[in-house]
């Protein structure tokens, strides 16, 4: 059997050490080659992307980007590594994993237990992003695109609007536009607080709202139309749409 | 079971109790220095004042404006007689339960008289009542006011106390466990010297989790602790964990509940430090102001990590047991400043005897 393939991510230095003991202790049980160590999740998810790991160890409780932000990423490339999530005593996440199997390890680990993490993770169903989503109490920091085969993150800061086009949502910076395969509703549930949804297929983010301009219309009730910073375009606000919009334009 | 107080000759109170557990099961009068105490005085004679405003009043609308004229007569007499009720307030304790009741008694009345005396000698004469009326007055007030207090004192017994301690203390849920522990492992195989020495720190720690919260312990020793409980966190976080340290001399003589501080730096570690990327800085205080022992911790602060209800747990429990030990005498307040949370302590400085 060819040694499996494996990633850690934690952000704790002695943590990462005392893994790479059980996966010595273990490697009799389950063969395993460690590709590599990242201390954080942005590291993590190039570094998976370029060793093509098999699985990945990764801690819940990290700064910056959460171990569970880190396995939604993680799931847009082709073929994504499994994930094992460790936990020091995150009682929310456990909670949480429980309720939808997903599997974790209890830190301290036990050299056994990550043995059978390793078979069943390789072998069983895989987690999905459905269950992450779920899982994940928090909103993410970024979106993520697969671009060449590795995980390419855009800030949320960034995006100016999404737009849907049929199945997929084409997110807006000022610079480039990417595509990535989520729905608007989903987007708009996870990212209410930064977006506006301000037509039935877009959302704008509220802070780069710059103003809004009349449409030409024929009727008494004239449409409108929102000034984006950074953009040349001018997005419709639905009729329907429109007095939310306009009650945020109040407030600002 | 006999306290410690039992062998002396004369029931004692002692006011600078360092443990619940002390404090004398037989009668003893109030504390007259203590804030709580003087609180529940005044707000008993303006309440019976009020009352008798209630009865005496003419018509409805006017019980505000005798409630005022009381006063007027009341509230100088109340001044002197607590001002000399602080002041001969050890002589006071240093008697036995009835003679301090009487001697009482007579300040009361000595100051009721007076004060009278010299309102009409002011031209501020009394409408309502007549100068022996008033004094007989206030000595039966002044009775009741101490059985209140000897009721209450029964009430409020050390048992209930104790009892709540324990529980307060068995509620403190020590997360560092598990993050010492996975340190200690980390190291175990290339450093077994320095594991050694972590899980003593951890046996020490543990210790103090484990021992009777209903007695005071040093400053001295609650500081020794956080810095050991410190040292373990520091195997894990490296140069991410920063702690600065400002302690006035004499201060670890303060004598405080035990588990003070350890909880307040496990969640400033916690909500403080771990969310961080960069190294973060947690200050901790430890000051003397008079009379009065002065604690103050902060650390940043990280706005979207503040879902976890751990620290507000731990501020109520610390609070709550800060009260039993000192009463209205206690104070804890924490809150945001600036980009930093803070949290500050004041409580009587006692050192032991």
């Amino acid at each position: 059997m060819t040694p499996l393939r494996v990633l850690i991510v934690d952000d704790e230095q002695p943590a990462r050490a005392r893994m790479r003991e059980l996966l010595d202790d273990c490697r009799a049980e389950v063969p395993n080659a460690i590709v590599g160590e990242a201390a954080n999740g942005l590291d993590g998810l190039d570094l998976a992307a370029i060793h093509e790991a098999d699985v990945v160890l990764v801690d819940i409780h990290m700064p910056g980007m959460s171990g569970i932000e880190f396995a939604r990423h993680i799931q847009v490339l082709e073929a994504p590594p499994a994930v094992i999530f460790v936990t020091s005593h995150d009682q929310y996440a456990v909670e949480a994993f429980e309720l939808d199997a997903v599997d974790y390890l209890l830190k301290p680990v036990r050299a056994a237990r990550l043995a059978a993490a390793l078979k069943k993770a390789v072998a069983g169903p895989r987690v999905t992003r459905e269950m992450l989503d779920r899982v994940d109490t928090q909103p993410r920091r970024y979106l993520s695109v697969n671009e060449r085969g590795r995980v390419t993150l855009v800030p949320l800061a960034e995006v100016l609007y999404l737009k849907a086009e049929l199945k997929y949502v084409t997110i807006h910076t000022g610079e480039r536009e990417y595509l990535i395969e989520e729905s608007l509703a989903r987007l708009e549930e996870e990212f209410g607080i930064l977006f506006i949804r301000i037509h039935r297929n877009c959302l704008v983010a509220r802070e780069r709202i710059r103003g809004f301009e009349r449409v030409a219309g024929d009727d008494a009730e004239a449409s409108w139309a929102v000034v984006l910073e950074g953009s040349q375009e001018r997005l419709a606000v639905s009729r329907r749409q429109w007095p939310q919009v306009k009650a945020l334009a109040k407030k600002a | 079971m006999l306290s410690a107080g039992a062998s002396r000759p004369s029931t004692l109170v002692e006011h600078k109790a360092l443990s619940i557990s002390q404090k004398d099961r037989t009668d003893a009068l109030p504390d007259f220095r203590n804030l709580g105490v003087v609180a529940r005085i005044l707000l008993a004679v303006n309440a019976a004042a009020l009352a008798a405003a209630l009865v005496s009043a003419p018509r409805l609308a006017e019980i505000s404006a005798q409630f005022f004229e009381i006063a007027f007569w009341v509230e100088p007499s109340l001044f002197a007689i607590l001002s000399a009720l602080y002041a001969a307030s050890s002589a006071l304790a240093r008697l036995r339960y009835a003679a301090g009741f009487a001697c009482t008694l007579a300040i009361v009345a000595a100051l009721a008289a007076a004060t009278s005396v010299a309102q009409v000698l002011l031209g501020r004469v009394p409408e309502w009542p007549g100068l022996q009326y008033g004094v007989v007055l206030a000595v039966a007030l002044a009775a009741v006011v101490l059985e209140y207090f000897r009721v209450r004192t029964l009430a409020f017994s050390p048992a209930l106390a104790e009892a709540r301690l324990q529980a307060l203390q068995a509620r403190i849920r020590p997360h560092f466990l598990f993050n010492s522990l996975n340190a200690v492992l980390a190291i175990i195989r290339r450093d077994p010297k320095g594991a050694e020495s972590a899980i003593e720190d951890l046996a020490d720690l543990f210790r103090s989790l484990l021992a009777d919260h209903r007695k005071l312990t040093p400053m001295r020793e609650e500081i020794a602790l956080c810095r050991q409980y410190l040292n373990l966190e520091h195997l894990r976080l490296g140069e991410r964990l920063q702690v600065h340290w400002t302690i006035d001399p004499g201060a670890e003589d303060a004598m405080v509940p035990p588990m003070l501080l350890q909880p307040l730096v496990e969640n400033a570690v916690y909500h403080g430090i771990e969310p961080g990327l960069a190294a973060g800085a947690i200050d901790i205080h430890v000051g003397l102001d008079g009379d009065r022992l002065r604690v103050a911790l902060s650390n940043p602060y990280y706005p979207e990590h503040q879902h976890r209800q751990g620290n507000r747990m731990a501020l109520a429990n610390i609070r709550e047991r800060l009260q039993l030990h000192f009463d209205a005498e206690s104070k804890l307040d924490a809150g945001v400043e600036g980009e930093r949370y803070g949290i500050r302590m004041v409580m009587p400085f006692r050192k032991a005897s």
